[in-house]
């Protein structure tokens, strides 16, 4: 099952070569993987999404928590929260396909953040699901490249992620 | 506050962190960390003659001490040579601290001379890894290094200066120690309700079978187990890391456990009704095929690393905490209750393991004209009255070691289990010895194993160490040349080792005394003379070329499945 685990690190040198080197040293699978500083930026949140059984979920858990500079490790997947995924697409666009373009744009709600004469670059954010659905009716149309971020996700609730140290 | 160079803050750090002898070799990156040496009264350095040397020094010195090994390497080559010795610690969880000198800040990533991304490259073998950037932060990173090394599950640390920081000053004072680091806090009590459970599993089981490894060493719990042990009745097991942690001259001992362990002892994991594992992480060497891996027990496990917990094995009663804390907690709460009085009787299951006993699994048949390598290390036991340190490298003579030296104190085994590291064997007895200089220090070995660090016995003449090294001398790598006549139908592939260096004239040219034996009756003789001469022997001792380790569990069988002779 798809895991999207959420792990607050020290913001550090070094620190998301520890985290990749041990899903590639034991063998654990990552999906897509986010990071970038938050709060006052002595931290920084990744946000990684992996499959696996039980098992595997778990030694994951437990692997992260013990990477010495790794303050807490939050399986959302374990409750209810949001999901959002950014995704750029440029298409190669001339005559009639340009309206076509921005009707499927429209109603994806993505925007238009660049555009010449015979292309559009949109931006769409969203869940997996529909950022694969929007690709999937842009693709008759000539897409030129598209770059996606990744998941990033949070709990819903009032709750947020301890900072408290771990133990 | 007193301003101190980054290389006078090494040595003022370490010597407050209470190190007081370290192992290493000296080279352009860390010549300031060395004319502090120099300088130092307090801090006594062993020059090895390699780095991996200095790593295993310092493995062998934490082994003995319990205390943080610490070794010093230079930039590129000195730091690429300390990794099998970073990588052997890292396996067995032995508390040490590397510090590595790295080319200046400003020359990283330039492919400067003797760089080399030191950090990057044992990332995957160490507990965790620094680079200090800035000398206001080295005295505290070098205590956090400890501090990590030597908490929770113990492991290797290693810290990696560049040559600028040596030079720049920053303030120092002693602080104690002292650190605070709010991303790593160890579990070290157990939960109480958990640790009733254990108590709970241990009354409803007629068939237990406690089963103790390496962290029971590490947390020098010994005492606190044997209490649980004779207070219950239990039978006893230990991993080849767990050996001295519970008297093996003992009866309620049966033994090691695993691919080479004793027929009764993995009889009973195989029948138990109840497993307790204690600081212990379920190798593959001791669990064969992990289908049929005590098919009918319960299974609690102990241990401080929660990794460590359902990695291999899925556990029913897991208990995250230190071995020693909870070990106490558990004694006392069985002290406590009326367990006395609930516990089943347990003389069934005895009756069993006696009828298992029986077989004798470690006799091995005497020959007239020839050695026979078990013997020697009977002999070995009995020379030393079963009360010297003993190393060991890697190989048949390794298990040999295991099964027929019985070790009822702990600390006193050092041996590389988890990277199975030749090589690993004399510069450790090397650092033993230099921890332990009162006490003998023998080294059992292999002459394939001993040329891989042979230019050790320069440091103990050096040093004037007087370590004992008794080869058991088969001519072949011997535990590869058994695969191969198991597996591989007695194709011996690149496994002969009738050229070796002649050890009586190699010892005489290392300032060391050189003895044979290559018959059974000389093999006492040579043995109590090596104990009784002075300063370090080497024992040459020709033994049976073809003699196998038995039992032997086949890789990825069952633990019931096992080879006897
Ligand atoms: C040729 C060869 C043959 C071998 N054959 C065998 C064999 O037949 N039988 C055998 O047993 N081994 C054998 N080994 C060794 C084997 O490879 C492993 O090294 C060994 O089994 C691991 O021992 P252990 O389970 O005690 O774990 P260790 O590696 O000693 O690990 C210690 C465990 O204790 C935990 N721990 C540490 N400190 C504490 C603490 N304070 N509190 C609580 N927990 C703590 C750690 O987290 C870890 O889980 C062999 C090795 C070689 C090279
Ligand atoms: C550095 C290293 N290389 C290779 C091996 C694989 N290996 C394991 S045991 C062994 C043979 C050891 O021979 P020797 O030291 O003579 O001991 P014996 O088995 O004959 O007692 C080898 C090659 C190893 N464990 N370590």
């Amino acid at each position: 099952m798809k895991h999207i685990i959420s792990v607050l690190v020290e913001n550090e040198a070094g620190v998301l070569s520890r985290v990749a080197g041990l899903f590639s040293a034991r063998g654990f699978n990552i999906e897509s993987l986010t990071v970038a500083p938050v709060g006052d930026g002595d931290t920084s949140r990744i946000t990684l999404v992996t499959t696996g059984d039980n098992n595997i979920i778990e030694q994951i858990n437990k692997q992260l928590n013990k990477l010495i500079p790794v303050i807490r490790v939050l399986d959302l997947t374990d409750g209810p929260h949001v999901e959002r995924e950014l995704m750029l697409i440029k298409v190669a666009a001339q005559g009639d396909k340009r309206a076509e373009v921005l009707r499927i744009a429209d109603i994806f709600r993505s925007r238009v953040v660049d555009a010449t004469p015979n292309a559009f670059t949109i931006e769409v954010t969203g869940d997996s699901g529909k950022l694969d659905a929007c690709l999937a009716l842009l693709e008759p149309l000539g897409i030129t490249e598209s770059v996606r971020t990744g998941k990033v996700a949070i709990s819903r609730g009032s709750k947020g992620i301890r900072k408290e140290p771990k133990g | 506050m007193v301003k101190l160079t980054g290389a006078e803050i090494v040595v003022q750090t370490l010597l407050e962190l209470g190190a007081r002898t370290i192992f290493g070799y000296p080279g352009g990156a860390v010549l300031n960390i060395y004319d502090e040496i120099y300088k130092s009264k307090e801090l006594k350095h062993i020059l090895t003659r390699h780095e991996q040397g200095a790593l295993h020094a310092a493995d062998g010195y934490s082994r003995v001490t319990g205390e943080v090994g610490v070794a010093l390497v230079t930039s590129g080559p000195g730091a690429t040579n300390a990794v099998t010795g970073l990588a052997t610690a890292h396996m067995d969880s032995i508390p040490m601290v590397c510090i590595s000198g790295q080319v200046p800040s400003a020359l990283i990533g330039n492919d400067a001379f003797q760089e080399a991304d030191t950090v990057g490259i044992t990332r995957s073998c160490t507990k965790h890894n620094f680079l200090v950037k800035d000398v206001n932060d080295l005295a505290r990173t070098l205590r956090e290094a400890f501090f990590i090394a030597r908490t929770g599950r113990p492991g290797p640390v290693l810290v990696d200066i560049p040559k600028d920081v040596t030079i720049n000053t920053a303030e120092y004072s002693n602080n104690g120690g002292q650190v605070d680091i709010r991303s790593y806090r160890p579990t070290n009590k157990g939960h109480s309700r958990q640790i009733r459970r254990v108590m709970d599993e241990i009354l409803a089981a007629k068939r237990p079978l406690v089963y103790t490894g390496g962290g029971v060493i590490l947390a020098d719990a010994a005492e606190d187990l044997t209490t649980l042990i004779r207070t219950t009745g239990m039978p006893v097991t230990n991993t080849l890391m767990g050996l001295g942690a519970y008297p093996a001259s003992d009866k309620q001992f049966v033994g090691m456990l695993g691919m080479h362990g004793t027929y009764e002892a993995n009889m009973a994991v195989h029948n138990c009704d109840l497993l307790l594992a204690i600081g212990a992480r379920f190798d593959d060497r001791v669990t064969g095929k992990i289908a049929e891996f005590a098919p009918e027990a319960t299974i609690v496990h102990l241990d401080v690393d929660p990794t460590s917990i359902s990695k291999n094995v899925v556990v029913d009663v897991p208990v995250v905490g230190d071995v020693k804390s909870v070990l106490e907690a558990l004694n006392v709460m069985i002290k406590e209750s009326d367990f006395k009085e609930k516990q089943p009787d347990l003389s069934d299951w005895w009756q069993e393991i006696d009828v298992w006993r029986k077989r004798e699994c470690l006799r091995y048949p005497a020959k007239e004209d020839v050695v026979m390598p078990q013997m020697v290390v009977e002999t070995l036991f009995k020379v030393t009255e079963g009360d010297a340190i003993v190393v060991t490298d890697v190989g048949q003579h390794q298990m040999w070691a295991a099964q027929y030296y019985g070790f009822d104190r702990p600390r006193r085994w050092l041996t590389s289990g988890g990277l199975g590291t030749m090589g690993y064997g004399l510069p450790a007895a090397l650092g033993a010895k230099a921890a332990k200089s009162d006490q003998p220090v023998v080294l059992i070995t292999g002459e394939g194993s001993l040329q891989m660090n042979i230019q050790e016995f320069a440091t103990l003449a050096q040093e004037r160490l007087a370590v004992k090294v008794v080869i058991l001398n088969n001519n072949f790598l011997g535990m590869v040349r058994q695969w191969q006549e198991f597996f591989y139908d007695n194709r011996y592939s690149e496994v002969d080792m009738t050229v070796t260096p002649d050890f009586l004239k190699l010892a005489d040219a290392y300032g060391a005394t050189g003895l044979r034996a290559t018959r059974p009756e000389e093999v006492e003789k040579v043995l109590r003379q090596a104990m009784e001469t002075e300063g370090t022997v080497i024992v040459d001792i020709h033994t049976d070329r073809e003699a196998n380790v038995y039992p032997m569990v086949p890789a990825g069988a069952a633990l019931n499945e096992m080879i006897l002779l």
